[in-house]
């Protein structure tokens, strides 16, 4: 077991390793960092001085360890416009950003599963069929229109509630939360469903689908000649056979959710990093970029990791089997 | 007659089609007798399982039972609402299914399995409904120690006596076990018949006892139905239906068995000629006749009854 755990944390390293060069290069490459620092008009002296500060004449492994050891101490440098430290920039929008991806995520995997679950066991009903095809305007429509459509409805027509922003915010120790505050609670409903729909719709379909196959098992079958009520065939054994696909799928959506953010973020001017980086990206701000990019990486790797690790936890088979494959 | 417990009577189950509707089980009656082990035999496809589900209330959508009545004792069972249902099912009549590796739900142990069982069905509390799965396991021939294994820890032959713990768990009358040995190492299937076969006559349950083995059918069974096509052809005392079959068909089924006794068993096994129809392309008259070598002209016309409670075909009218 500790064998697994161990090796899954190698893979997750190594992947993280991949994400922090594909970052450096794009830090180093793209566009010209000491163009983008003088401006175009700086004398060659005033270059060569700054490439030497930089240490870009350096070997290039050398460059990417030290930039390693600056991500490791959480220093991204400074950003190109307004010269703030990037990691402050990011510790400072991270909380909004993952309130908002919690919101979503929660809304997400609640509705789709039980919307899953009854669309499943309603399979004939009219109720089940309808929830399944206007789930399809979920998949389809795209992230901003609905965002927009959200806020023509909510905002604009009926003024329930606010169209951007996360309203009052209360600072906690370094981390601000719009939970505490009925603005802030308020704030968070539209982006999260906007941000959460297309995911539910996926988990909705997922969950469904997985039930119907479980539903059809022989062991089903046996719980039901054993006379085991419809409610614990159901609920006792279908849906957990149900979850374990679908935990892993929901899972790594949540990193995905975070990456989408940037849509959703854009439409209701959001403070969170997803702003931020298409802000970034307007001014070319490339260590905003590449912060970005590390973040969402080691997010993706991380998320990845926990929902192998729960995997493991939840399936017996899973834990043998691996555990069979590692003593060979 | 209060030593009949089950008593299907004109059995017929349909499948509504779009072009016109499948009869997978055809105007079947017999009757189980309290204590005793009635065998099933027929080609694949002749409604050997889903006699079963018929009985245990577990025909797939759309099928169902169209006419014809099933007595458990003197309570009529095919046409209880759900929740009635469940009240016989598993407690009064349980079934055991060939795979015992998917019979199993992968992700609880077997004793959460025993103890789910065994609550639903008796009226005990929790420890008490513990001890008793544990003495079910070791009735089995199984470790109680291995009470909170998973089913993917047992091997086949293991799990499959997992599953009669979990059949017999709640003291039923009748256990359809349908091809319980099938999926089983050779080796392995001998110990668990005979297992079967001792809990059950422990207990005086009825066994119905769906094969395709011949073997089995003669070491196992007191009696024995044959069916084709969705129809009985033949019903009898295993001991003269083995040594005098009356049925074409049933006399083709047992020439095509292997016997040990005629020592060589490659020598020259007889075949019966074809293949059963399918539902959809049923011959008129009797099914068999397309395949039977004794066939007379009304076989093609009219559908020969079962006479006696024994055999159905115009030979013997
Ligand atoms: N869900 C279903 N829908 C339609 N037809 C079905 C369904 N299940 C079974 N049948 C048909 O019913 C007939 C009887 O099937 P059944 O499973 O009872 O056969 P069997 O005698 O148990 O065969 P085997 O020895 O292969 O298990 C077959 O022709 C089969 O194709
Ligand atoms: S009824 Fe006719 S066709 Fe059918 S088995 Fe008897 S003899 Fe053969
Ligand atoms: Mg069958």
């Amino acid at each position: 077991m500790l064998l697994i755990i161990l090796r899954r944390l190698g893979q997750s390293f190594f992947v993280l390793f991949l994400v922090a060069l594909i970052s450096f290069m794009m830090f180093r490459y793209v566009g010209n960092p000491v163009d983008n620092l003088l401006g175009q008009e700086a004398t060659v002296e005033q270059r060569e001085a700054l490439i030497e500060a930089l240490g870009l004449n350096d070997p290039l492994f050398i460059q990417y360890f030290d930039f390693v050891t600056r991500v490791l101490q959480f220093d991204f440098g400074n950003s190109y416009r307004g010269a703030l430290p990037v990691a402050d920039m990011i510790l400072e929008r991270l909380p909004a950003t993952l309130e908002l991806a919690l919101v979503s995520a929660l809304f997400a995997m609640f509705f789709g599963v039980v919307m899953g679950v009854f669309t499943a066991i309603n399979r004939r009903g009219i109720t089940g069929n309808f929830i399944l095809s206007s789930s399809l305007i979920g998949v389809s429509l795209p992230t901003f229109l609905i965002g927009v459509l959200l806020i023509w409805l909510f905002s604009v027509e009926l003024r329930w509630l606010p169209s951007f922003g996360r309203g009052e915010v209360v600072e906690l120790g370094g981390w601000t939360t719009g939970f505490l505050t009925v603005s802030g609670l308020k704030s968070l409903i539209l982006p999260g469903i906007t941000l959460g729909l297309y995911q539910m719709t996926l988990i909705m379909r997922l969950t469904r689908a997985e039930m119907l196959e479980v539903l059809r098992q022989d062991y089903i079958k046996f719980a039901r000649a054993r006379g085991l009520s419809e409610r614990a065939v159901y609920f006792g054994h279908a849906l957990r056979n149900t979850l374990v696909p679908v935990i892993t799928v929901a899972g790594l959506q949540l990193g995905s959710i975070v990456a989408f953010a940037i849509i959703t973020e854009t439409v209701f001017q959001w403070p969170g990093v997803g702003l931020m980086f298409i802000n970034a990206v307007f001014f070319v701000d490339i260590p905003v970029m590449s912060a970005y990019l590390l973040l969402v990486g080691t997010l993706f790797v991380m998320i990845n990791l926990i929902v192998d690790l729960l995997y493991l936890a939840i399936d017996p088979r899973i834990r043998d089997g691996q555990l069979k494959r590692q003593e060979r | 007659m209060t030593d009949i417990l089950l008593s299907v009577r004109n059995l017929r189950v349909v499948f509504p089609h779009r072009h016109g509707d499948l009869v997978p089980i055809d105007d079947i009656s017999f009757d189980v007798k309290k204590g005793e082990i009635i065998g099933f035999v027929g080609e694949s496809g002749a409604g050997k399982s889903m006699t079963g589900a018929a009985i245990m209330g577990l025909i797939d959508d759309p099928g169902m039972i169209e006419s014809g009545e099933i007595w458990l004792g003197d309570v009529r069972i095919d046409q209880l609402d759900a929740k009635r249902l469940i009240k016989i099912r598993g407690k009064r009549i349980s079934m055991i299914f060939q795979d015992p590796l998917t019979s199993l739900n992968p992700l609880k142990t077997i004793g959460d399995q025993l103890v789910e069982t065994i609550l639903t069905h008796l009226p005990v509390n929790a420890d008490q409904a513990k001890r008793k799965a544990l003495i079910g396991l070791e009735e089995v021939g199984i470790d109680p120690g291995r009470f909170n294994a998973y089913p993917h820890e047992f091997s086949g032959g293991m799990r499959q006596r997992v599953v009669i713990a979990l059949a017999l768990a709640a003291e039923p009358e009748l256990i359809i076990a349908d091809e319980p040995t099938t999926a089983l190492d050779v080796s392995v299937q001998a110990q668990v018949l005979e297992l079967l076969k001792k809990l059950c006559r422990e207990r005086n349950a009825s066994v119905m006892l769906i094969t395709h083995d011949m073997g089995v059918i003669a070491e196992t069974t007191d009696r024995v139905a044959v069916l084709y096509a969705g129809r009985l052809v033949e019903i009898g005392n295993t001991a003269s239906l083995l040594s005098s079959p009356r049925h074409p068909y049933t006399r083709g089924l047992i020439a095509s068995t292997p016997s040990v006794e005629h020592g060589d068993i490659s020598t020259h096994l007889y075949q019966i000629d074809g293949s059963m129809p399918r539902l959809d392309a049923l011959p008129t008259g009797c099914s068999f006749h397309p395949r039977c070598q004794d066939a007379l002209p009304r076989c093609r016309l009219r559908q020969p009854e079962v006479i006696n409670k024994s055999v159905a075909c115009f030979l013997y009218e």
